[in-house]
Order: C-alpha cells, then sequence, then structure tokens
C-alpha cells in the first residue's frame, strides 16, 4: 500500500474560528477541562505502486496544492490506508 | 465617462463564478463595452487590454477559497498577462484566486466572527502610486462586501512591505472581518494586478439603493487598460 496522510493545520499565529467556535461552544456545554481544540484538516493519497520516491511526490503535492504557506503548515506520514 | 468600445476586455468564468454577469453588465451599461468571456479551460488569452476575475464561489470554495481556480489552465497565460504588465482587477472571489495563484500577497482566511457578511462598507483610499490610488486620490467611497472568508492575512514583513511599497489601495474604515490592518485591496508590486474584497459591480446606480461609488473603481480599471 501507498498511502500518504498530509495533515494540514493553522499556522499558530493564525487564529482557527471554526476551533475556537467550537471549544468555546463545548465549554458553555459543561466541558470545563478543555482548554483549546484546533480543527486540522487530513488528506489521505493513494500513490501509484510505480511512483518513484512517493514520500517526497506527496510533499510536493501538500506544498502546491493542499496547503498555502502564507497560513499553513502541514505534516506528512506513511499510512496504511 | 464614455469609454470606447474598442477595448479588449476579458472576463474570466470558472465553474461556481457568480459575479461575471454584474461586471458585463456593468462594462455594458456604463462604458458601452463587451467584454470577451473565457472558460477556465482555456490555455491562452485572446489579445486583450484588460482582465477581470469576478467574484463567486469557484469550484464551491473547495480546499480554500480560490485555491483550486488558481490550478486552472487558463492561470498560466494570466501569469504571462500580469508579467507583461497586463491589468488585472479581481474581484473577492477573484481576489482570493490572486492571492492563491501567487500574483498577490498574502491570503483570505474565514472572517474573525465566522459568519457570512453581507453589507455597504466605507472605504479610504491609500496614497500609492497605481491608477486606482491616483485617480480615486485618498477619497472615500461606498461599496457592498459579501463574503465569507474575506479576513486578509499576511505576516507581519509581508505586511511592512505592502506599506513601504504603497501597495494597499483600500482599508475599511470599520474593520468587518478581522482583516490584518483593514485591508480591502491591495495592487502588486508593478501596480497593474488589483485584488478587493468589496464589488464595485454592485454599486453602478443610486436608484437601487446604496451608492453608485463602483463606476469610480471601474473607471480607474479603464484608465489603466489604456
Amino acid at each position: 500500500m501507498n498511502h500518504y496522510e498530509v495533515i494540514v493545520e493553522l499556522k499558530p499565529e493564525v487564529l482557527d474560528t471554526e476551533g475556537r467556535a467550537i471549544s468555546e461552544s463545548l465549554r458553555r456545554a459543561g466541558q470545563e477541562n478543555l482548554k483549546n481544540l484546533k480543527v486540522t484538516k487530513r488528506f489521505v493519497l493513494e500513490l501509484d505502486q510505480s511512483c518513484q520516491n512517493p514520500e517526497q511526490y506527496a510533499r510536493e503535492i501538500a506544498q502546491e496544492y493542499l496547503a498555502n504557506p502564507v497560513s499553513e503548515n502541514f505534516h506528512i506520514k506513511k499510512v496504511e490506508n | 465617462m464614455t469609454k470606447s468600445s474598442s477595448v479588449k476586455i476579458g472576463l474570466l468564468q470558472f465553474p461556481g463564478s457568480n459575479c461575471d454577469v454584474d461586471c458585463k453588465n456593468a462594462l455594458r451599461e456604463h462604458f458601452s463595452i463587451d467584454v470577451i468571456p473565457i472558460w477556465h479551460t482555456e490555455t491562452t488569452l485572446p489579445k486583450l487590454d484588460g482582465l477581470i476575475i469576478p467574484g463567486g464561489f469557484s469550484y464551491g470554495d473547495y480546499l480554500r477559497g480560490g485555491a483550486l481556480a488558481s490550478h486552472s489552465k487558463i492561470v498560466a497565460d494570466v501569469k504571462s498577462f500580469a508579467a507583461r504588465g497586463g491589468p488585472i482587477i479581481g474581484i473577492c472571489n477573484g481576489f482570493q484566486i490572486l492571492t492563491e495563484a501567487g500574483l498577490l500577497p498574502g491570503v483570505l482566511l474565514r472572517n474573525a466572527q465566522r459568519t457570512f457578511i453581507c453589507k455597504y462598507t466605507t472605504l479610504s483610499t491609500q496614497s500609492g502610486k497605481s491608477f486606482y490610488q491616483r485617480t480615486l486620490n485618498s477619497s472615500k467611497i461606498n461599496l457592498p462586501i459579501a463574503h465569507g472568508e474575506g479576513r486578509y492575512f499576511l505576516g507581519r514583513e509581508g505586511l511592512k512591505k505592502l506599506h513601504d511599497n504603497g501597495q494597499i489601495v483600500f482599508t475599511y474604515d470599520e474593520n468587518p472581518n478581522g482583516a490584518c490592518d483593514s485591508i480591502a485591496g491591495i495592487v502588486n508590486e508593478k501596480g497593474n494586478v488589483f485584488g478587493l474584497m468589496p464589488h464595485p459591480e454592485r454599486a453602478m446606480r443610486t436608484s437601487t439603493g446604496g451608492s453608485s461609488d463602483g463606476k469610480l473603481v471601474w473607471e480607474a480599471f479603464l484608465a489603466s487598460c489604456g
């Protein structure tokens, strides 16, 4: 299997509006131990078995398309599916 | 102002563009210009004096607003046009597409208060060398905004560069979306690529309520088209 997971998240200095809305709502609902919550995007890329250097290939897709370097960071790892 | 209809203005269209007809009507009715529609699958632009990238929700705003459209086939030639000094105006989603394509710095993020905002805003024209800044000459204008992702964001160094180069064209008098430094519209360093979140094509006549200040923006754009 040639699956790669790409997690894209807002940089720490960028306001995560969705994460803030969810965490504020949960705290109002009584989840007092919840300090913070952030929302990320998870992409799973299935690459062709013939792909040379698949991790580098996945990284290039993440850099070029999946993450915007102005506001987002990303992490890549190989996964089972 | 009546502009010669011989000026060739292109209008890019993507799946999900929805302000294209308003832009077309604005130029037809007020400047007697018939825009040339250009579908995103084209590979080359026709010979143009200027290009409009209209608002809407290209590709349903999937991934990020403007992100998928910025990888359309036609965008390679849009970049060449910009590099040759061709005048481009990107409105709302068009502004998002220009930033995602790297033709303008920064990115447009979800509004800070998490709601879609649709209302008139007062904009102050900042000083700089672009046609827009010179034509509008520090004036205040009223234009409507209609967006959920209009919070302009750029890191501190990038913002400093925008200020130092005089690239900020419009700022909101009352920041509606949490934009860095209340930025509503910017130009590139050369001044030929302009992106703004407010909609000049929706402010063409006072009889429908609101202002007709959109005409001032189109006049500046058309002046830059030679």
